[in-house]
């Protein structure tokens, strides 16, 4: 008997090896957190801020996918886990689409991506509170308590909602992903908290970094945040505007 | 009018075994289909992206709209006093509860996490019209069995009609919550409309009938229990008139969008469009489930047993096929997401004209397999309890019968 538990020594050895490295990283706080890149647990998200995107569709290239690119290479997907989906069956955070104008037919190219609503109806509809808004605004699913009914994606005006379709493998540690669970743009949150070092969502660097600049990503409610700037002094638009959801993301140019 | 004496069958015959061996068969193949959905993850499925609720969810919803109707019969003589109906209240109770179990089930089965059901049982949100729904159907349970308890239970016989009235009220509440479901979509233009609960309400009084007529027919002759005809007659009648019912505020709906400029794409997308549900809409719930039982009801045929049976397969048959183009027809037709825009090219498959969906094997049988418990719990229902009147004849349920 003792014998056969040792056999499984190795194993248990890791998990308490990495249990003791966690529990002495969390004793100071900080440290743990800035490894999984969230914002730090003393620190609460308030409704001070409210995150948003600016598109502006004019500077934005058809054909290109540096958004695209850099959102499956941030948040893990795309890696070639998910063998057996159909192309309408896997994920996708965020995706180009080029429109026309049926009557003039003037044609725009823009990303899409869950709009952060300041009224979701995806929220609204969840019956477990799984789908959550954040105090800044950002929409998340709680991977945790999503019971995977696919309520949300019925609801959504912008079909911005994926269900995982099978077991996926190589997940990034800060963008946990499940079988039966429905997820979408999380707007970079681990990049939004990081505490000291916040970067732009990875869509948004991709672009600047393409030289488009076509995204511009900022607090709302900071007058003096480009974002705000440039939201005050060029006309800009919602999709779906008729629904008054106050999205968190802004086109201009459609 | 005699008193009413209610025995349970014997349920020892070949027949009796043979049934419950059928029914076991498909339930078995239904839960095999559910393991081999959730092990592999739903792309074993038809269901993608786009089409996120498929075949289990028409039959769940059918099933549950169902289960509602089928308490309206003990309702019409409880609530409404008719004396004809109230030997069928315990039937009718037990088919109720039965049916929404049946529904429950595959509900629940085609969850992407059915482990976390525990979930759904301790985290609500309020605002979500689906946890409301939780709550309605694990108290049309309680409510219905209270109803049934009194009726069934000599000294609460009593109280029999205040339960009834709560148990109508709550069905009423529980379609709506149902309906509400599709009605409160704001986004999706196949949905947002403030007539589709009503509708889910008279959707519910058909094919909970034609379930409860199908039901009694079966099992009276199986049991060689007498069955009037004028009673039978009757339900006919009221079919129909459901049924009717049913054409008329379909009707309504289309002909509401039809008026409205935005709705056109949708309309001409169910009503002449290339997808299979424009056939579906017209045959299978038009012709099938609406015109043709019409005929059966109120011509000769009405007269013959198997035309009558006929007629009310064809009803479920026709309440199917609506419930597919109201669940997945609604979703096939593509999210207005850019009025006025024309999608050049997306890698998320909104350029297209319509989502396409083909139903897989695995999610027809999770779908039968929920009408099979409903047909089981019935008849192991009647086997065990006195739900069943020993006869249904005319001379003993029509206090106005002459013969």
């Amino acid at each position: 008997m003792i014998e056969d538990k040792n056999k499984h020594d190795p194993n248990r050895r890791k998990f308490i090896g990495a249990s003791a490295v966690a529990g002495l990283t969390l004793a100071p706080g900080v440290s743990l957190l800035s490894i999984a890149k969230a914002k730090p647990l003393d620190e609460a998200v308030t409704s001070e801020k409210r995150w948003g995107l600016l598109i502006d569709t004019n500077k934005c290239a058809s054909g290109c996918t540096a958004c695209v690119d850099a959102c499956n290479q941030e948040n893990g997907l795309n890696r070639g886990d998910e063998k057996e989906a159909r192309p309408e069956q896997k994920a996708q955070w965020i995706r180009k689409v080029d429109l026309r104008n049926k009557e003039t037919g003037h044609e725009v190219s823009l990303p899409l991506m869950c709009q952060h609503c300041e009224h979701p109806p995806c929220v609204d509809v969840c019956p477990t509170g799984a789908s959550f808004k954040r105090a800044d605004g950002i929409v998340l699913v709680d991977k945790h308590i999503c019971i995977g009914c696919r309520y949300c994606m019925m609801a959504c005006p912008y079909k911005a909602r994926s269900f995982i379709h099978e077991e996926l493998l190589h997940q990034v540690e800060y963008a946990p992903r499940g079988k039966g669970t429905v997820e979408s743009c999380t707007m970079c949150v681990q990049r939004v908290d990081a505490k000291g070092q916040a970067r732009d969502p990875a869509c948004v660097e991709a672009c600047n970094q393409e030289g488009h600049k076509a995204m511009f990503f900022g607090d709302l409610k900071d007058q003096d945040s480009e974002i705000s700037i440039q939201l005050k002094n060029f006309s800009s638009s919602a999709i779906r505007e008729d629904l008054q959801l106050n999205p968190g993301v802004r086109y201009r140019g459609i | 009018m005699k008193k009413i004496t209610y025995l349970e069958i014997e349920g020892r015959s070949k027949g009796f075994y043979t049934l419950i061996a059928i029914l076991g068969a498909i339930i078995l193949a239904g839960l095999g289909a559910t393991y081999y959905m959730e092990h592999n993850g739903h792309w074993v499925t038809g269901m993608d992206n786009a089409i996120v609720w498929g075949t289990p969810h028409v039959f769940a919803v059918f099933l549950i709209v169902a289960a509602s109707g089928a308490l309206n019969v003990a309702s019409i003589g409880t609530v409404f006093g008719k004396s004809m109906y109230k030997p069928l209240g315990r039937i009718s109770s037990l088919l109720a509860i039965a049916l929404l179990a049946g529904g429950l089930m595959v509900l629940v089965l085609d969850l992407g996490r059915p482990d976390r059901l525990i979930v759904a049982m301790t985290k609500y949100n309020f605002k979500s019209i689906f946890a409301w729904n939780i709550f309605l159907y694990t108290g049309f349970f309680a409510v219905t069995i209270v109803y049934l308890w009194m009726m069934m239970e000599r000294r609460m016989n009593q109280y029999y009609k205040p339960a009834g009235y709560v148990a109508f009220f709550w069905r009423l509440i529980l379609t709506t919550g149902t309906g509400s479901i599709f009605g409160f979509l704001v986004a999706r233009p196949g949905y947002d409309e403030a007539i589709l609960p009503p509708m889910f309400i008279i959707m519910s009084f058909a094919f909970g009938l034609a379930f409860f007529i199908l039901i009694i027919m079966a099992t009276y002759k199986w049991t060689e229990r007498p069955l009037g005809d004028a009673l039978l007659r009757r339900l006919k009648n009221l079919l129909g008139v459901f049924v009717a019912a049913v054409l008329y505020f379909v009707a309504v709906f289309h002909l509401t969008n039809l008026y409205a400029t935005e709705h056109h794409g949708v309309e001409k997308f169910i009503l002449a469009g290339s997808s299979i549900h424009t056939p579906l809409f017209w045959i299978g719930h038009i012709l099938i489930g609406g015109i043709l039982p019409l005929i059966i009801f109120y011509s000769k045929l009405g007269n013959s047993r198997s035309w009558i049976a006929t007629g009310s397969v064809l009803v479920i048959l026709g309440g199917l096929a609506q419930m597919y183009v109201i669940i997945i027809g609604g979703q096939a037709y593509p999210l207005e997401i850019f009025p006025g825009m024309e999608v050049v090219s997306s890698s998320f498959g909104d350029a297209v004209s319509y989502h396409k969906y083909t139903p897989s094997l695995p999610e027809f049988l999770l779908g039968v397999s929920g009408m099979a418990v409903a047909i089981l719990i019935v008849t192991f229902g009647v086997k065990v309890l006195r739900f069943l009147p020993v006869s249904l004849a005319d001379k003993d349920v029509d206090p106005h019968h002459d013969a």
